[in-house]
């Protein structure tokens, strides 16, 4: 993985650049010991690793817009970061890099229920906004699977998703309004806690843009109700194309689930040696979950299984109840960990048209049998984003480059079948290089004109998302 | 009738985008936004749908074609545009034939956005010719979709500012089985909003909150019989502090087509805000010719003609603009800063100004 080199001249003025942001910000808040800046040389792509120049941790707008300023003038590229929980690298520094992490910006600055929105510094976790208005009967929606740790900064840079957007959409569908604080330290407040735009979509714009645009420090959230109750079933196929026909069937009949989970073979094996969920041995297995009350549960659970039993499953199983559904969903929760113990391994975040499923699953087990490296798949089938997990071991010289490679093949099917590279997790540094597999050049020319706009200069993560021979001529101002 | 080109097709429309000097209004079936005076480029010709996945509730379709032919084809799939669009011929006094392309570059969204989204949430692709005459592409035809920058949403509402859309691929939705409405009578606007929002704040999935005054409060819930026979009873429960909730005909239509106000004199405003602030507003600019959508996030108004709406809203937390009329300035005001991000987009994407 390439990175620019990094600047001499902002090496050689670190002590500077220390200096000036200490006298914006408290001692506490700039980070620059050498061992100390290790804390934020690496997000959850943890294979890439380079500690930045310095880290600051401000609690303010005001102090956001002090240290953009100040990288402003000193000409230093400023890496935003969350929680650091980024599994596309959207957080790795460079060595000439300010590290701006929001984690100490936690508060909740307003909330209102007659009104529907809470408004939070965006340090604050997910599932901590949640905490913030459950009591009232009300959550935020994206749920990423990170979200106890992911902050909301990230899941904006990112535009997170989660396992129930087939209902309430990702966050772009869920951000009302933000502040943001551009790379020259100007603050711009962008939409408010009602539902449209009067001019340019810019919070549209700004939702996913990794960072690249400005930083965010406070956002308004749209919460909603609460459903009184959320039960699934577990249906099992012998093939993963009559699984496919399934999903492509319950959607069809106008059932909309907030859910449909899709896990094939070798994950079901792994992650049933792995929590014991009871699953059965096949080899594709859906889990749908619907909501509402208890009578509006089994009349959409039961249209579900109507539609299963005409594609001959092997196992079908409904929830009767709270501890039924929990066990249902304990294999699906652990498929990550599960993997994580029998290997290392790369998780994919392509997305695919769901009629292409079939075909797609087909071709990553030829690859997989091609690459000599196994792949499980699980994923959101509502929506088609698919999580391929390639199996490998760091320690076996040359095995790192070789997943990297059967990942990017990969995401080149998913290209080629209508989808595309990343459905939630967002490109940083790990799907850069295949930018031009989706987008022509006059494509991609089109979102660097929007950072021009944003920034001139090419300071914020300027390293990510768009492959570096496109960005050279523009960071090197 | 002003000079028009229509291209046929999308080389076409580059190739004349690259020939002229402008400006050039961009139209699509001129049923609503800003009615464009002088030169256009219409997208009438690109027209059809190039695909439609209901089992994948995705429908790609050209920037030109008819809504009411996407309607029809979804209708037959038992689908729809969930997002619900408004038709605004009549309150604006128009004529013509409503294309995709121009709900989406106006990012025309009726009762049901609420709870579902507007159209820009359905919105999931698109390809669209610059002010250069530069073929952009941005999204795809997939629900989730995080790669690089969501020009999607920045086409989607850009009123033709930006360039002119050829194509857009858009996230269907299935039609539920059945409708209800529920209307409570006799609310002032303040127990309106405070009933609209008990109601959306229920797990009870309100897809339309609307007042009307003088003809009542609405609220719809939609889905399966069982369940929406189910809810309906719960809603009534819930509302029974403002009333008793009776079950009406369907008024939706007239709601979204903002029907109530139309065929009268006067300056057609919408004002979007916070629904708490409703009642507040409505009293400051002393108006009685008003109408409420989504819980009162959406206000209509009708002056008199001339009025300076935004002078009497004074410092509002949110934004109005007028749909018909003549105001000094029809667009709303936005900060120093974001009029500057707004200009720099601008010139990025047509640098000669082309598109008036």
């Amino acid at each position: 993985m390439d990175m620019p080199v990094p600047s001499p001249s902002i090496l050689a003025r670190k002590d500077r650049i220390v200096a000036r942001l200490r006298a914006v910000l408290p001692a506490d808040a700039v980070i620059h010991d050498p061992q100390e800046v290790l804390a934020y040389e690496c997000d959850a792509l943890s294979a890439y690793r380079c500690p930045p120049l310095v880290a600051v941790l401000p609690r303010t707008t005001a102090e956001v817009s002090a240290v953009l300023r100040i990288c402003h003038e000193e000409g230093v590229p400023v890496v935003p970061r969350g929680a650091g929980t980024s599994l596309a690298g959207g957080a790795l520094p460079t060595a000439d890099s300010v590290i701006l992490g929001v984690a100490r910006m936690t508060e909740v600055l307003e909330v209102s229920f007659p009104d529907r929105f809470i408004r939070v510094q965006t340090g604050r976790t997910n599932l901590a906004v949640t905490a913030a208005v459950e009591d009232e009967g009300f959550f935020y929606a994206p749920d990423p699977s990170s979200q106890l740790a992911c902050a909301i900064a990230g899941n904006i840079a990112m535009n997170s998703g989660g396992a129930h957007c087939l209902k309430y959409g990702v966050t772009t569908n869920n951000l009302l309004g933000v502040t943001m604080v551009m790379m020259d330290g100007r603050v711009v407040e962008v939409g408010g806690p009602w539902m449209d735009a009067p001019g340019l979509d810019l919070l549209g714009l700004i939702c996913g843009s990794e960072g690249q645009l400005g930083v965010v420090t406070e956002a308004t959230l749209r919460i909603l109700p609460k459903p009184e109750g959320a039960l699934p079933v577990l249906i099992g196929f012998d093939s993963s194309e009559v699984a496919g026909a399934c999903v492509s069937d319950i959607i069809k009949a106008g059932v909309l689930p907030v859910a449909i989970e899709f896990m094939d073979g070798p994950c079901i094996k792994a992650c049933e040696a792995f929590a014991q969920a009871g699953y059965p041995d096949c080899e594709a297995l859906l889990i749908v979950e619907v909501e509402g009350a208890e009578e509006e549960i089994r009349h959409q659970l039961h249209l579900i299984m109507d539609i299963a039993r005409r594609h001959n499953p092997v196992d079908l199983r409904e929830a009767a109840d709270a501890d039924q559904a929990k066990r249902i969903w304990l294999g699906r929760k652990s498929a990550f960990g599960a993997m994580g113990q029998i290997n290392d391994y790369m998780c994919l975040d392509g997305t695919i048209p769901v009629s292409s499923l079939p075909y797609v699953l087909r071709r990553i087990g030829e690859l997989s049998r091609d690459f000599g490296l196994e792949v499980a798949n699980v994923f959101h089938a509502g929506d088609g984003n698919m999580h391929p997990l390639i199996l490998y071991n760091a320690n076996t010289p040359g095995d790192q480059e070789k997943c990297e490679e059967l990942g990017a093949e990969i995401l080149k099917l998913c290209v080629e079948v209508g989808g595309c590279l990343t459905g939630e997790h967002g490109v940083g540094i790990e799907k850069r290089d295949l930018m031009e597999v989706q987008y022509g050049p006059l494509d991609l020319e089109a979102q660097l004109r929007v950072k021009d706009v944003f920034d001139p200069r090419w300071l914020l993560n300027p390293a990510k998302v768009f492959p570096l021979h496109v960005t050279a001529s523009r960071r090197a101002g | 009738m002003t000079a028009q080109l229509i291209p046929r097709d999308e080389a076409e429309l580059s190739e004349m985008i690259r020939a002229t000097h402008g400006p050039l209004a961009v139209r699509g079936g001129g049923t609503r936004g800003r009615a464009p005076q002088g030169p256009a480029i219409s997208t009438t010709a690109l027209t059809g749908i190039t695909l439609y996945e209901p089992g994948a509730l995705t429908l790609v379709v050209a920037a030109g074609t008819p809504v009411a032919e996407i309607e029809a084809t979804l209708a037959a799939e038992g689908q729809r545009l969930a997002f619900e669009v408004p038709d605004l011929r009549g309150v604006l006094v128009r004529a013509g034939t409503s294309t995709i392309g121009g709900v989406v570059a106006e990012n025309a969204s009726g009762p049901r956005r609420v709870a579902v989204g507007a159209a820009r949430d359905f919105c999931l692709g698109v390809r669209f010719v610059d002010g250069r005459g530069d073929v952009v592409r941005n999204g795809g035809r997939v629900m989730k979709n995080v790669t690089g920058y969501d020009l999607v949403k920045l086409m989607s509402g850009s009123r033709g500012q930006l360039g002119v859309l050829t194509e857009v691929a858009l996230k269907v939705l299935p039609r539920p089985e059945i409708e209800l409405t529920l209307a409570l009578s006799g609310l002032s606007v303040d127990q309106a909003v405070a009933a609209m929002s008990a109601a959306l704040g229920s797990p009870f999935e309100v897809t339309g909150a609307a007042h009307l005054p003088g003809q009542g409060t609405f609220l719809r819930i939609e889905g399966f019989e069982g369940s929406v026979a189910y809810r309906a009873g719960r809603l009534r429960a819930l509302l029974a502090p403002w009333g008793e909730a009776r079950e009406v005909p369907s008024a939706w239509a007239a709601i979204r087509d903002v029907a109530p106000l139309g065929g009268r004199q006067g300056d057609l405003w919408r004002i979007s805000t916070r629904p708490s602030l409703a009642a507040g507003l409505i009293a400051r600019i002393g108006a009685d010719e008003v109408m409420l959508d989504w819980g009162g996030a959406l206000i209509w108004v009708l002056t008199p003609q001339g009025t300076d709406l935004r002078a009497k809203l004074g410092d509002l937390s949110g934004h109005a603009t007028c749909l018909r009329g003549t105001p000094p300035d029809p667009a709303p005001p936005e900060s120093p800063h974001l009029a500057e991000l707004t200009k720099g987009l601008r010139q990025a994407f047509d640098p000669r100004g082309i598109f008036a």
